[in-house]
């Protein structure tokens, strides 16, 4: 799923407020494309495009500097964001099955957005909660000590509702 | 400020260097090659490839020479088993990623990684894993890019950033995953790569070349009902021989038009008379827009590498741009006109091939505005590999001279071939044109030779002609930037390529400085050893004119050898 033209062009003056703040310079681009990434979600490439013009910069070298950093995405991420640690124990604590069992229910992997736009998955490295492993983050909230089972039926209510964001806020 | 010396040891040799002296050089001092493989010097300087490791005493660390430099009493060992054991490491770490099918390789010969495994003498790859695997894109008629061929040593992303500012293709992504690609764009043809094939050059594998059309032409050479008709560009001569002698700076024009007619062509032109009526349109065209108040300053327009450039990032300025075509197009056009006319040949069964150092030409030759004159370009590379497949020896040929008709040249069509050469060609011409008077100083000294950006002001009769000559297309963008600050210039030469042509992306490979300088003292050479060295004293030049185009700049000279150019959205 990619911003089409006209809704990046609702986002552009915002964007251009941010840019303003800059100088133009080349080292500011992490520092833009962190505020772009804030105000839109992601990074579209018609966004870097802006990005690279207020900044002098060819579009190779944005394009570049986003895919080197997980932070960034290219793509727009789903409305729950899943972030599956794969560290070294949860590995051990089986999160491969889990893994397994999250990308054949919904059809995605890592980096990938469901078509609905609901649910995207993210394989990330130690989440810094080995206690609770295996562990996973639903847009930002912990859930541990899951098995394949336990974590798609988490995954589930947040999709139908049953788990509401605020509750957990 | 001098920078202070220091003390080092390497293996065991006590030496005095500059403090920033990197390892690598310090050994050079010391007569020890201390093998590379990212590096590029002055141009690639980042340590990405491991190869180059030695091992600091002092510390017992591994570095990479190259980018780490000397301090006082720093003990280096460049050859212990250590370090030979880990190079070969890295090398292998490498090899297991890459495609190795090195006989059908187009850089079989010239690959370095094949190299360094030789000299190492890797007789098994130890390490077996997951291997890349990507699409190659041959999306433009010029340069084809196999990521699967690619280390990763980064040269080709340097020397387009900082030789030519055009930034085509970077690093993407990372680890594993990481990919050397035009970043933001799907493929070269979307991206702004301007094909001059620079870095074709720096490339040490088989990941960036040309795209080869040699069985094209091969087949175009066996039908016997075709009439295949060759031209070659200034700076081949002077490069060709290279790829089979290994030395640089020999002229060897005569034994490659022996070559061309032993592969099969039917007639062996130059593209240097090409570069003579060039000149002569060129020069009319500017001496029209000084007498007329035309746009000014004029561009020339012969190098493909750098109309893509100008198409993309300058197009305020195309009406500056001389509406001249190249020599190759020229020359094709008149192939298909003047040619055909003088000759049994029929139209449908004429083929144009032409030798190019150039990458650019390829996709020059294809553009819409005057696609089918020119049929195939081969490189400089791609004449020796035919030359190789033929059986030749190339040494050992006999002389022989162009055919005439299209034959024939002066030594200002010769210095076409080299930064500063269009310049001085063209102020030869256009004094003489603009005065009535004989040019006695032929030579014109200020405008040769490698500086980045040479400016000249020539008087001609009390009228002063401010010149400029770039190579390189980041001196081109500096340029630029000169004239928005209002610096006043009449005539500028743009190059894609640095020194020209001669160091064009479809020359012969590891063409350093030197070898550079040889095949600009080359063709200088020819320029002096010819008796006509002004493009409008050549008598076929002449003859042409009488016969057939009227006057430089008339109607029919407008439609055969005068272009437009378009702007070019990126």
């Amino acid at each position: 799923m990619s911003l089409n033209v006209k809704e990046l062009r609702e986002y552009e003056p915002e964007l251009m407020n941010i840019l303003k703040k800059y100088s133009g310079s080349e080292y500011e681009l992490i520092e833009v494309l962190h505020e772009a990434q804030e105000l839109i979600g992601y990074l579209p490439k018609e966004a870097q495009k802006i990005i690279a013009r207020q900044l002098d910069l060819a579009p190779g070298r944005v394009s570049s500097v986003v895919s080197f950093y997980n932070h960034f995405s290219e793509y727009s991420k789903g409305e729950f964001q899943v972030s599956l640690c794969k560290g070294t124990a949860c590995y051990v604590k089986g999160s491969q099955e889990i893994i397994e069992k999250i990308e054949n229910k919904y059809g995605i992997k890592s980096g990938q957005t469901t078509e609905d736009g609901k649910l995207s998955l993210n394989i990330v490295r130690c989440l810094g909660a080995c206690g609770l492993s295996p562990v996973m983050t639903v847009n930002g909230k912990a859930h541990g000590l899951l098995n394949p089972e336990k974590a798609v039926k988490i995954i589930d209510s947040y999709l139908n509702g049953k788990i509401k964001e605020e509750e957990n806020a | 400020m001098e920078n202070k010396l220091v003390n080092i040891e390497i293996d065991g040799e006590s030496i005095e260097v500059e403090a920033e002296t990197s390892i690598l050089d310090a050994a050079k001092k010391l007569n020890k090659d201390i093998p590379t493989l990212c590096y590029l010097e002055e141009k690639n300087l980042i340590g990405a490839c491991r190869i180059c490791l030695v091992e600091i005493e002092n510390s017992g660390k591994l570095a990479a020479s190259c980018i780490t430099p000397v301090s006082e009493g720093l003990k280096i060992k460049t050859n212990s088993s250590r370090v030979r054991r880990n190079r070969k490491m890295n090398l292998e770490f490498l090899l297991s990623n890459h495609n190795i099918e090195c006989p059908s390789c187009i850089s079989n010969e010239s690959c370095e990684l094949r190299e360094i495994a030789e000299e190492f003498g890797v007789r098994e790859v130890r390490f077996e894993g997951k291997k890349s695997s990507y699409q190659i894109d041959q999306s433009t008629p010029s340069i084809f890019r196999d990521p699967e061929k690619c280390i990763l040593c980064r040269r080709c992303e340097s020397v387009c950033r900082d030789i030519q500012s055009v930034e085509a293709v970077q690093v993407f992504g990372r680890g594993f995953e990481t990919v050397i690609k035009p970043s933001f764009y799907e493929n070269l043809a979307d991206s702004p790569c301007v094909l001059c094939g620079q870095c074709t050059l720096v490339c040490p594998t088989g990941a960036l070349r040309e795209k080869e059309y040699i069985e094209e032409v091969w087949q175009a050479l066996d039908d016997p009902e075709k009439h295949v008709v060759v031209q070659t560009a200034p700076a081949v001569r002077v490069s060709l021989s290279e790829a089979f002698s290994g030395k640089s700076g020999e002229i060897c024009t005569e034994k490659m038009v022996t070559a061309l007619k032993k592969l099969g062509f039917d007639k062996v032109f130059d593209t240097n008379f090409a570069a003579d009526l060039t000149i002569v349109e060129e020069a009319n065209e500017f001496v029209e827009r000084i007498n007329q108040g035309g746009k000014l300053p004029l561009f020339t327009s012969c190098s493909p590498g750098w109309i893509n450039f100008i198409e993309e990032y300058y197009p305020e300025y195309l009406d500056n741009l001389s509406s001249c075509k190249s020599p190759q197009q020229m020359f094709g056009a008149l192939a298909h006109s003047y040619y055909l006319d003088n000759t049994e040949v029929e139209e449908k069964d004429l083929i144009v091939v032409s030798i190019m150092p150039c990458t650019a030409k390829k996709f020059e030759a294809q553009r819409e505005e005057m696609a089918g004159d020119v049929d195939y370009v081969l490189t400089t590379r791609e004449l020796a590999q035919m030359i190789k497949e033929a059986g030749f020896k190339f040494e050992n040929l006999e002389d022989s001279n162009f055919d005439q008709l299209m034959g024939e040249s002066t030594g200002a069509g010769a210095i076409f071939g080299t930064t500063g050469g269009v310049m001085e060609a063209a102020l030869r011409t256009a004094y003489e044109k603009i005065t009535g008077k004989e040019l006695e100083e032929i030579d014109i000294n200020s405008v040769r030779g490698f500086d980045e950006i040479k400016k000249i002001t020539v008087n001609i009769d009390g009228l002063e002609v401010k010149a400029a000559v770039a190579h390189g297309l980041s001196n081109a963008r500096k340029v630029f930037e000169m004239i928005k600050k209002g610096e006043e210039f009449h005539f500028i030469e743009f190059m894609a390529c640095p020194g020209g042509c001669l160091g064009g992306g479809g020359q012969p490979l590891a063409a350093d400085k030197e070898v550079l300088k040889n095949r600009m003292k080359a063709i200088y050479e020819i320029d002096t050893n010819k008796k006509l060295r002004k493009s409008h004293e050549n008598p076929y030049i002449i003859k042409l004119y009488k016969e057939y185009l009227e006057n430089p700049g008339s109607e029919i000279a407008h439609k055969l050898l005068h272009t437009k150019y378009k702007v070019r959205k990126i």
